[in-house]
């Protein structure tokens, strides 16, 4: 079944999401990966106020292509998750309720998502072709330095997306994995 | 004798950087079409649908397939009666890199050193290896390699007495934990033998035999199908979610080693296997 939904989150819709989900999401995301992570982690230790507001939002964390001129942003899969995990607790401190990446997150994020009602999604890495076509507008908002990894925030329509662990305990790289081991 | 003038290597590496990350090779291509026959999960499927229409539209718009768009590695033979004229070889590779890089709207995945991260903005250093060969042709066989299947790849000293039972143990072992991370479905290449270096350099050399061949020695290709059926027993499945896909093809190559020793190294593959080859005359 595929369920379609709008951003940013609501608590019913974060809900009524499930492990194994199919989603697709319109809305805001912004980007953020390894670099612009430990800024705004740094950031967040020293007292200066994060470039985004990230309260009720949703990261995903990817470092798009260049963009081909006349195009709104180049290639755009996910990257793996895992890297972001050690800031990540800190940023789910600060309101973040979703985000968008590919493999396993360690014990700790996973404890910090359910005691913050956060839901994390994966896309299909190496579908950054494809996704890059759900991808509306883009425009960097902060971190420019950091090029691939600035901050963009991006407006996607029917972005695809799998719910990896939802709010109940579910978790589709266990619970797949276990129904087709042999 | 015969020369290859620098010029001539430094476009035909730009045009093999853009083709690589445009276009999925056949092999993977027919890869992805027959596990979509063979993939009992329905979500698998659905991994597998997308990765079938990100590759056409890849193809079609050029565009990366991936937005990691690699390190590029070259496996280099230079025939030792050819004679590189205009500069030399490295330097014609890095300079292709740049051009394909830049030109082709890749992205730049390379820093200077580990220790500062800063990006050098061109991807280049290239990874080289080169090998001297008879004849006078020169050969390039490029890949550009994702950093996430890499980073979940491993490299292990074994004891002889650990034998192919420890070896093969050892290899699911690391399939297994790389799970979702190393996007599967996923190339496995691994080498057995050589010594600690040389061990890990067979793995990468085995990712660059197209899908489908197997090793020449029966008993290679015999041990590459018995690895791949068990990988595929795993039930990790197409990005981790649980299937009967989570390899696309296995490839082996080994070597002598000494008699104190069994190294194995694990280079894995995501799906975006991408390879290509030219030979200069």
């Amino acid at each position: 079944m595929q369920k379609k939904i709008r951003l940013p989150l609501r608590e019913e819709d974060i809900e009524s999401l499930k492990a194994g989900d199919r989603v697709l999401l319109s809305g805001v995301v912004y980007t953020a990966r390894d670099a612009a992570h430990k800024r705004m982690v740094e950031q967040e230790k020293e007292g200066t106020p994060l470039p985004v507001e990230l309260d009720g939002q949703v990261l995903y964390y990817t470092g798009p292509t260049p963009a081909k001129p006349g195009e709104v942003i180049g290639s755009a899969g996910p990257t793996t998750s895992g890297r972001m995990d050690l800031y990540t607790p800190a940023l789910l401190e600060k309101g973040l309720k979703g985000m968008i990446g590919k493999g396993y997150r360690s014990e700790e994020v996973i404890a910090s998502m359910l005691k913050h009602n956060a839901v994390y999604f994966g896309a299909v890495g190496g579908a950054a072709a494809l996704i890059a076509r759900s991808i509306k507008k883009a425009e960097v908002v902060a971190y420019e330095d950091l090029g691939t990894e600035a901050i963009r925030k991006l407006t996607i329509e029917d972005f695809p997306v799998f719910v990896i662990n939802d709010i109940h305990g579910g978790d589709i790289y266990k619970d797949g994995v276990a129904k087709y081991k042999q | 004798m015969k020369e290859i003038a620098y010029e001539k290597i430094v476009e035909e590496v730009k045009t093999m950087c853009m083709e690589s990350n445009y276009n999925l090779g056949e092999d993977v291509y027919s890869a992805f079409k027959q596990a979509l026959q063979t993939e009992r999960s329905e979500t698998g499927k659905e991994v597998l649908t997308q990765l079938i229409d990100n590759a056409d539209i890849a193809k079609a718009e050029r565009v990366p397939m991936c937005q990691d768009t690699g390190t590029a590695v070259f496996m280099v033979e230079v025939g030792q009666d050819c004679h590189i004229a205009g500069g030399r070889l490295v330097d014609a590779i890095n300079e292709g890199v740049e051009k394909g890089y830049g030109e082709g709207y890749l992205r730049n995945s390379m820093v200077y050193n580990p220790m500062n991260r800063k990006n050098t903005g061109n991807n280049t250093p290239a990874i080289v290896h080169i090998d001297l060969v008879e004849g006078e042709e020169l050969t390039l066989h490029m890949t550009a390699k994702g950093g996430g299947a890499e980073n979940m790849s491993a490299l292990k000293m074994l004891k002889p007495s650990d034998g192919m039972e420890g070896v093969k143990e050892y290899i699911l072992s690391i399939v297994k934990e790389a799970g979702p991370n190393a996007c599967p479905p996923l190339v496995v290449g691994i080498g057995i033998g050589g010594n600690f270096e040389r061990c890990a350099f067979l793995a990468k050399k085995s990712l660059f035999r197209p899908l489908g061949v197997r090793h020449e020695d029966p008993a290679v290709a015999e041990l590459e199908m018995e690895l791949m059926e068990q990988i595929n027993r795993l039930g990790i499945g197409p990005q981790g979610m649980g299937g009967s896909t989570t390899a696309l093809d296995v490839k082996v190559e080994l070597e002598s080693c000494h008699i104190a020793a069994l190294p194995v190294a694990v280079n894995l593959n995501c799906h975006a296997s991408r390879h290509q080859t030219i030979v200069m005359k």
